[in-house]
């Protein structure tokens, strides 16, 4: 048997795309402190699909937050796909977000002077992509989300669900190294939540990582890794059997 | 991000409130149009005043009664006495004494009223001799200018300006009609051909008698003497200043005064007068051109009010594009562009509105506006100069917004 040039352990499992390291964060307003996050230690790898899931006030906003790279960890350490993030300037945070996050907001956060797929070229227009390029991966991701025939549409012209879809397909179409979605379904319907945690399934299998934040467990059950957090801290971490 | 890109994130924006960007633009708009007008009206009425002056008579030098010297300011003539009267003039015409001296023309006024007919018409008489015509370089309509003969036996003969001719008769036919003008009856041997207005006194509303006949029959007493202004053509244009020497001596000597500075009359050159009138005129367009300019301010004013309240209300949209990879200079530049489109767009509209309005108000104001293509170019650039620095402030402040406050706004 011959000896394999490079360590077949690296290769098959490399390191976490996300890793907050002993991650903590405190927020000052005048003399009071306030410790949102107590010192958390989270890793998560390539294609996994995990929830946050914790009641309001638990800490979970802020990890959307830091995960997003829109706020800076007061103490600890945040890798994302091997860097530290800590140590970026503003231009580099912006270019990082571009890059490797795709954002679901709750309150879908679509440009509504914009038709569909303006809205869904965005991470593109800053990501330096040519115009033609970005028509076509802007209708690609539309179609994938279900939405191929409401490109010219503008938000306003669409229901909640489909206004949700179209910013999934954004958060898709710069092929991102995580989509963060932060409660994508708290202003849904039953039928639109549905609909979209579908979505996140069938994205899911086809080997994107996930990360959710929500409140609500039955949204939560989606995932295949759920991550409680409670005051600032971690309380569980399991795989979901469901 | 590219600037086609930014631009047209800049022009959505623009166009999306287009009430608001129009009223904005008018701002501008405004400040270029007052710009462009001030500026253009100062220079016509310099160029008006400059061929009003030029008007006068070609290598011109006017001799006026009384000093002006910037030690002593204006003085007048000692007691009621005439300064300057026919005999000055007569020794201007010397060839010895004032060889570069080719025409002089003494002038006295009075304001007198004319009767033909039932008429009565008030104008200026003046009283001259026939050198008038060339100095003044005036021609006749009709007629002929009085004669030498005619001024020596201080005939009654009256030349009568275009205006003065149409009052009195209704018609510039009137060669060989008469005038009553202070009781005594004048023939009209003449009329002058148009010439318009200078800056003090309508040219063609005038009536001119041999210098004689004025003294003698129309002013009378100690005054009847005294010329109220001399004017006298030097040679050539190179024998003006030679002229002007030949006038001041000649004249210091004549008033038995030895000093410049006690001079009690005053040469100036239509050089001078030109220079005077156009630095008054200068004066006068600075002041309004910087009126005009605190309208543009007001309007650059305007523009920062706008982008501050485009930038407020907008945050969530900064916040999300910050979120999705947008860097700082990307937004501010967003901004500045927005901000440069209002400006240019008023700059734009404003030289057009200040070059048609320039085009047609002179036929209603009746003096010249001169449109300059620098003052055009510059406004321009001016305005989008002025959106640009008044939108600097609220551009940086967008950049500046933290993505995650920007994005929990409502």
């Amino acid at each position: 048997m011959v000896e394999p040039l490079t360590n077949p352990l690296e290769a098959d499992a490399p390191g976490p795309v996300i890793e907050l390291i002993d991650a903590g964060k405190t927020y000052t307003s005048g003399t009071i402190e306030f410790e949102a996050l107590k010192g958390i230690n989270l890793a998560i790898h390539e294609g996994e699909y995990v929830a946050i899931m914790g009641p309001s006030g638990s800490g979970k906003s802020t990890i959307m937050n830091i995960l997003g790279c829109l706020d800076t960890l007061t103490r600890g350490q945040y890798r994302l796909g091997g860097t530290d993030v800590e140590e970026l300037d503003e231009i580099e945070l912006a270019s990082v977000r571009n890059q490797q996050i795709g954002f679901v907001f709750q309150g879908f956060n679509l440009l509504s002077s914009l038709p569909a797929w303006r809205n869904v070229e965005l991470p593109l227009v800053y990501g330096h992509v040519p115009r033609e390029e970005r028509k076509k991966r802007a209708s690609r991701a539309l179609e994938r989300v279900g939405l191929g025939d409401r490109l010219d549409n503008k938000p306003g012209e669409m229901s909640g669900g489909q206004q949700q879809r179209v910013a999934v397909a954004r958060a898709l179409v710069g092929e991102p190294t995580m989509i963060l979605a932060d409660e994508p379904t708290g202003n849904l319907d039953s039928v639109s939540t549905r609909d979209v945690l579908s979505l996140f399934d069938e994205l899911n299998n086809l080997g994107r990582t996930i990360v959710l934040i929500t409140h609500e467990l039955e949204v939560a059950q989606r995932a295949r890794r759920i991550v409680w957090v409670k005051d600032g801290a971690i309380v569980r971490d399991e795989v979901n059997a469901a | 991000m590219t600037w086609m890109e930014s631009f047209r994130t800049s022009w959505s924006a623009v166009y999306s409130h287009a009430l608001r960007s129009m009223l904005t633009i008018l701002g501008i708009l405004i400040g270029i149009a007052a710009v462009i007008l001030t500026v253009g009206l100062g220079l016509g009425t310099q160029l008006d005043v400059s061929a009003q002056i030029s008007s006068l008579g070609s290598n011109l030098l006017i001799v006026a009664p009384g000093s002006s010297t910037s030690t002593t300011g204006a003085r007048g003539g000692f007691g009621t006495s005439a300064t300057l009267t026919i005999k000055d003039a007569e020794a201007l015409t010397s060839t010895v004494n004032a060889p570069d001296i080719s025409g002089v023309a003494p002038e006295s006024t009075t304001s007198l009223s004319l009767t033909a007919n039932d008429t009565n018409w008030t104008t200026t008489v003046t009283g001259t001799t026939t050198a008038w015509t060339s100095v003044r370089q005036r021609t006749l309509a009709r007629g002929a200018f009085f004669t030498q003969a005619q001024a020596d036996a201080s005939a009654a003969v009256v030349v009568l300006g275009s205006e003065t001719a149409n009052e009195l008769f209704g018609t510039q036919n009137v060669v060989g009609q008469s005038v009553v003008i202070s009781d005594k009856t004048f023939q009209v041997v003449g009329v002058l051909a148009t010439a318009g207005s200078d800056s003090s006194s309508n040219l063609d509303d005038v009536a001119i008698v041999p210098f004689s006949t004025a003294a003698t029959d129309l002013v009378g007493g100690t005054a009847s003497n005294a010329v109220s202004t001399i004017y006298l053509q030097a040679a050539s244009d190179t024998q003006l200043s030679a002229a002007y020497q030949e006038a001041d001596a000649l004249l210091l000597n004549l008033h038995s005064i030895s000093s410049t500075d006690d001079a009690d009359f005053t040469i100036s050159s239509q050089d001078a007068l030109v220079s005077t009138a156009t630095a008054v005129y200068q004066t006068l367009t600075i002041l309004l051109t910087g009126v005009a300019g605190l309208s543009l301010l007001v309007g650059g004013i305007g523009v920062m009010n706008i982008m501050l309240v485009s930038v407020s209300e907008r945050t969530r949209e900064i916040g999300l594009r910050k979120a999705l990879g947008a860097p700082p200079w990307a937004i501010r530049r967003q901004f500045l562009i927005e901000a440069a489109i209002l400006g240019l767009s008023g700059g734009i509209l404003g030289a057009v509105i200040g070059v048609v309005a320039a085009l047609t108000l002179p036929a209603v104001i009746g003096s010249s506006i001169v449109v300059s293509p620098l003052a055009v170019g510059l406004s321009i650039g001016v305005a989008i100069a002025i959106g640009i620095v008044f939108g600097v402030y609220p551009a940086t402040r967008a950049a500046k917004l933290a993505p995650i406050d920007a994005l929990r706004s409502e």
